[in-house]
């Protein structure tokens, strides 16, 4: 049976779009027949994310408008297998998605796929609505920082009242909490939110912490989904979180601040004593 | 610079992750309170107008519903102020 995930996060730029081609990914890489959708319109960048913007030629809303099909609209990964795109559409708003559109879609998907993921955009608007409607499961993108938890906390209420599942009284959308940008050396030295600060104050089940990494802009600038990058830090977090969520029991890595030298100490550029 | 950093780190006592955790717990809980009244309260409240209006005259503002919550239990509370030219032109 195939799984609809939204990934969400309120707030803009905290690593939607990063999370949602990363996991997709790694569900490919496991096998998994997946399949990520960009509700972004107007402001897609999924497709540039994951390295096929110049392949883009039919969208999202081409398809629910039935100006093309669902095969011409999905763009095949060249780097893994099992892997599609659905871009958004740069030229229209986002008044162009319909509820029955996005479930007719959907629909259409879940003939094929083993998982259909969602790249939810940021705010609480129609786009953002529709990306979690259908969603079987959530997850929730928070850094560790005010007014992202916050906006976290908003966009849970939003799942928990709003989706398919919580309007026809179906078992709630599974919540996951991916903690991104964390640093655990400014956690150390009490200058960040830990990762017991955010699962208390959130209360789900933490999927992931993908540590923050200079590797996630090395993979945007080339575009190349950074679950790729074998040596980083972070695609190794992404692995794991995937991982977790095929229902594996993953411990979590990368979480305490790495001890440094006392040369590192004295004259590293961040200044940054462990 | 470094060496200023560590200094600084150690006379740092004021430790800011822990003013923002405090500042979330106290806003959040806020922004919960308010946004637990279900959907539907607005639309019960209008129906609910409706429907007294047929009988008695009642404006917008004489009812009032109201969802609280008590432990486990959630308590809905419906106030009706019924003006009294209205009952004695029933009679």
């Amino acid at each position: 049976m195939a799984k609809i995930i939204v990934i969400t996060s309120g707030k803009g730029g905290v690593g939607k779009t990063t999370s949602s081609a990363a996991v997709a990914t790694g569900l490919a890489l496991r096998g998994y027949k997946t399949a990520v959708i960009d509700f972004d319109v107007g402001l897609r960048n999924l497709d540039i994310i994951m390295g096929c913007e110049r392949r883009v030629v039919y969208d999202f809303v081409n398809v629910i408008n039935k100006e093309a099909s669902l095969k011409q609209a999905l763009i095949k990964d060249k780097r893994t297998q099992n892997l599609y795109i659905l871009p958004a559409s740069q030229t229209r708003d986002k008044d162009a998605l319909t509820q029955e559109g996005v479930g007719a879609v959907l629909e259409e998907l879940k003939q094929e796929f083993d998982y259909i993921l969602c790249d939810s955009p940021a705010g609480i608007e129609k786009g953002a609505l529709l990306a979690m409607y259908y969603a079987d499961s959530a997850i929730i993108v928070t850094n560790p920082e005010v007014s992202s938890v916050r906006d976290s906390d908003r966009i849970l209420g939003i799942i928990a009242s709003k989706t398919r599942r919580a309007e026809l009284g179906l078992p709630p959308v599974t919540e996951h909490l991916l903690l991104t940008r964390y640093s655990p050396t400014r956690v150390e030295k009490g200058e960040m939110l830990s990762i017991q600060d955010v699962k208390e104050i959130l209360a789900i089940p933490l999927l992931g912490v993908i540590p923050e990494s200079e590797s996630v802009l090395r993979a945007s600038n080339t575009g190349v989904p950074v679950t790729l990058d074998e040596n980083s830090d972070a695609g190794k977090a992404y692995r794991d979180a995937v991982g977790r969520l095929l229902g594996e029991d993953i411990p979590h890595r990368f979480t305490t601040a790495q001890k440094k030298g006392i040369f590192q100490k004295l004259f590293s550029r961040e200044g940054a004593p462990a | 610079m470094s060496i200023m950093n560590y200094i600084r780190g150690i006379c740092n006592t004021n430790k800011t992750a822990n003013v923002a955790k405090e500042r979330l717990q106290i806003i959040i809980a806020h922004e919960r309170s308010q946004n637990r009244n279900p959907d539907y309260l607005h639309r019960l409240q209008q129906e609910l107008i409706e429907v007294i209006a047929k009988y008695v005259e009642v404006e917008e503002d004489q009812v009032r519903v109201q969802l609280d919550r008590i432990g486990e239990n959630s308590i809905l509370e419906l106030n009706i102020t019924i003006p009294e030219r209205s009952l004695a032109a029933q009679d």
